[in-house]
């Protein structure tokens, strides 16, 4: 079994998002693995095997790399390119096949659910798309047999039962279990490992044109609150005295 | 160039002087002490209870034995590694950094350094799992600060030696499968040993009461005709450089533990006097609370950076007994003063323990005690300067 798990390195999320010139920014927030990748990465070295850890991004993505490293993954790839600044999730989902193809005999590629940064989510569905894979998201459990693989989706109306045959592009969800932390072995072999970059030459593709432009970026206007205590001598006056407030707004 | 910001919580950029390695370190330990140990500190603080599944844990993630070589089941890292762990330990409480301490210094490294290299494969493994705790045994009821004159001893006989006395203030011991014991042979040399848990004569009763480190468990260790064989002396050293070898080591792990509780209650007073509007303005609008968060900032700030630089020497090879009696008296002596300071400016809610304020003061009065008192480092410093010594008349 071989597996491709793609992360990235986004802010954290206790970062603040504002637009600053028209362009989104996380000030100097500290950056680390999306949350959601780590649960990809569990998944993927739970299934045994050889995993190698991929990244689209700059030389900061190779932290996060590191961290899947430290987890446990066998081999990481930067891809990196000046070419890739602009890139939307389909320009990110056709980089990241050819990478996939690149390290080839790969059964299954696994993902986070989505990346907290940009919150699109869609990155694991292009990506199968482009390789022409099953795509089976939201896995919250995993389960393969011989060529087949069948997940559980945590879907909002409950679990939905899927099965696909390889290869497949999955991306997984909390409930799929806890990730473990890096141990100190694996940190110490991950901080020495060397981490290979490819480049659009590498790939032998060429800069994806993006389809999705963002013409404008612009901090959501500040809302005008004010606040006002309702005092009573009595619960039900200050609910009755609230209810006439809320009528007399015109919020009901 | 960009314009380089000032970070109220990283004033001299401490961060930009770790490499990798010690970056995911520092970041995995704070997560994991904030994720697992965190969430329960209260509790077993007030219930004096230690949690022995924290060994094992700590084992996993590999914070213990973490200078160990990795063929006894140490992670082999560095000394500032080492440290960085202990900062995000005590940042939590400093009866869990005591326990990490007492494995890792006090009794994986004296095995190390100075053990067989049966002892070595017997017992480092397993102590750096957890699976096993170990406890090291010097202070005595009537021998403190002046260990030399212990009364523990340690008589030669066929195949192995009988020890007889008594050890108190033991970090662990009632809880230990594993004590490290220092004694004097018959020629008044001081000798170390291993005994194991079950020997005959050999009990560890729980030391009850404390009003410090209540999250740790403290013994005494009582010894009548315990014989331990041949192969369980420490036969690489002999006298007082033994267990003060070991000390070194925990002292310096103090250095940056107590700095860590230092930091938590510099960042929480901090959030507390800005969130705590009196007369009509946050608390931290005062000029007085402006002048203490100050004094936190920068003795933090320089502290840190004291203890880096031993940790650079100590991993290069150059340390001495003095440089880490400065930093464990300077880190102890500032992080107790701190946490008093930030207990007052908590109000009320410092007494809490919910606010965690009180749990460090009370800790750190031991912190500031235990491994050389305050005094004695001065002592050490003062003798080091003068070439007088005023330990004794």
């Amino acid at each position: 079994m071989k597996i491709v798990v793609c992360v990235k390195q986004v802010p954290d999320s206790a970062a603040s998002l504002v637009a600053e010139n028209g362009q989104a920014s996380w000030g100097d927030a500290p950056l680390v693995i999306n949350p959601w990748d780590e649960y990809a990465v569990e998944a993927a070295l739970n299934m045994g095997g050889d995993v190698t850890v991929m990244s689209m991004g700059g030389e900061d993505a190779k932290e996060a790399l590191k961290h899947a490293l430290a987890m446990g993954c066998k081999e990481a790839v930067l891809i990196s390119d000046d070419a890739l600044a602009n890139v939307d999730t389909q320009g990110t989902a056709k980089v990241l096949a050819a990478a996939i193809q690149k390290v080839g005999d790969v059964n299954m590629a696994f993902f986070g659910r989505q990346a907290i940064d940009g919150d699109a989510g869609i990155t694991p569905a292009q990506t199968a798309r482009v390789l022409g894979w099953s795509a089976l998201t939201l896995a919250a459990s995993i389960n393969v047999d011989g060529s087949k693989v069948t997940v559980e989706r945590s879907v909002e109306e409950g679990r939905q039962t899927v099965s696909a045959e390889l290869p497949a592009v999955l991306s997984l969800v909390k409930e799929y279990g806890e990730p473990r932390y890096p141990s100190f072995m694996g940190i110490r072999k991950a901080s020495r490992a060397v981490v290979p970059v490819w480049s659009l030459a590498d790939l032998g593709i060429e800069a994806p044109v993006p389809v999705v432009e963002f013409t404008e970026t612009l901090n959501p206007p500040a809302r005008d609150v004010s606040v006002e205590m309702i005092e009573g001598g009595s619960p039900a006056e200050i609910a009755e005295k609230l209810a006439d407030k809320i009528m007399a707004e015109k919020i009901l | 160039m960009a314009k380089q910001k000032f970070k109220w919580d990283d004033p001299f950029l401490f961060n930009d002087q770790l490499d990798d390695e010690e970056r995911m370190v520092r970041d995995m330990a704070n997560r994991f002490c904030q994720e697992k140990l965190m969430p329960d500190i209260i509790e077993a603080n007030r219930h004096e209870h230690f949690d022995r599944n924290i060994m094992n844990q700590m084992g996993e993630m590999g914070f213990l034995g973490i200078t160990i070589p990795e063929e006894y089941g140490g992670a082999d890292m560095s000394y500032v590694a080492y440290g960085l762990v202990a900062r995000e330990v005590e940042r939590v409480d400093s009866g869990y950094r005591s326990a990490m301490s007492v494995q890792s210094s006090l009794v994986m490294h004296p095995i190390n350094a100075y053990g067989t290299e049966e002892q070595k494969q017997k017992y480092l493994p397993k102590l750096a799992t957890g699976e096993w705790i170990g406890c090291f045994g010097l202070t005595e009821p009537n021998h403190g600060s002046d260990p030399g004159s212990m009364e523990t001893r340690a008589k030669k006989v066929d195949g192995g030696w009988i020890l007889q006395g008594s050890k108190t203030w033991i970090t662990n011991s009632s809880i230990a499968d594993v004590f490290i014991i220092w004694a004097k042979d018959e020629e008044g040399i001081i000798r170390g040993f291993i005994l194991e848990k079950g020997t005959q004569g050999l009990s560890a009763p729980k030391l009850e009461g404390k009003f410090s480190l209540r999250a740790s468990v403290t013994g005494m260790i009582v010894m009548e005709q315990v014989f331990a064989p041949d192969e369980n002396l420490l036969p690489n050293v002999q006298g007082l450089k033994g267990p003060f070898g070991c000390l070194n080591k925990a002292r310096y792990g103090i250095a940056w533990g107590a700095l860590g509780a230092a930091e938590f209650c510099w960042h929480a007073t901090r959030q507390y006097t800005l969130d705590r509007p009196q007369f009509g303005r946050p608390l931290a609008a005062n000029q007085i609370i402006q002048l203490k968060l100050a004094n936190m900032m920068t003795e933090i700030t320089l502290g840190l950076q004291s203890v880096l630089r031993v940790g650079r020497l100590m991993d290069a090879g150059k340390v001495t007994p003095e440089m880490i009696s400065l930093v464990k008296r300077n880190s102890t002596g500032k992080a107790l003063e701190i946490a008093r300071h930030a207990r007052d400016m908590h109000g009320g809610n410092g007494i809490s323990d919910e606010y965690h304020i009180i749990r460090h003061v009370m800790n750190l009065e031991s912190v500031i005690t235990y491994e050389g008192t305050h005094d004695i480092h001065a002592l050490i410093l003062g003798r080091a300067q003068t070439g007088l010594q005023a330990f004794s008349g």
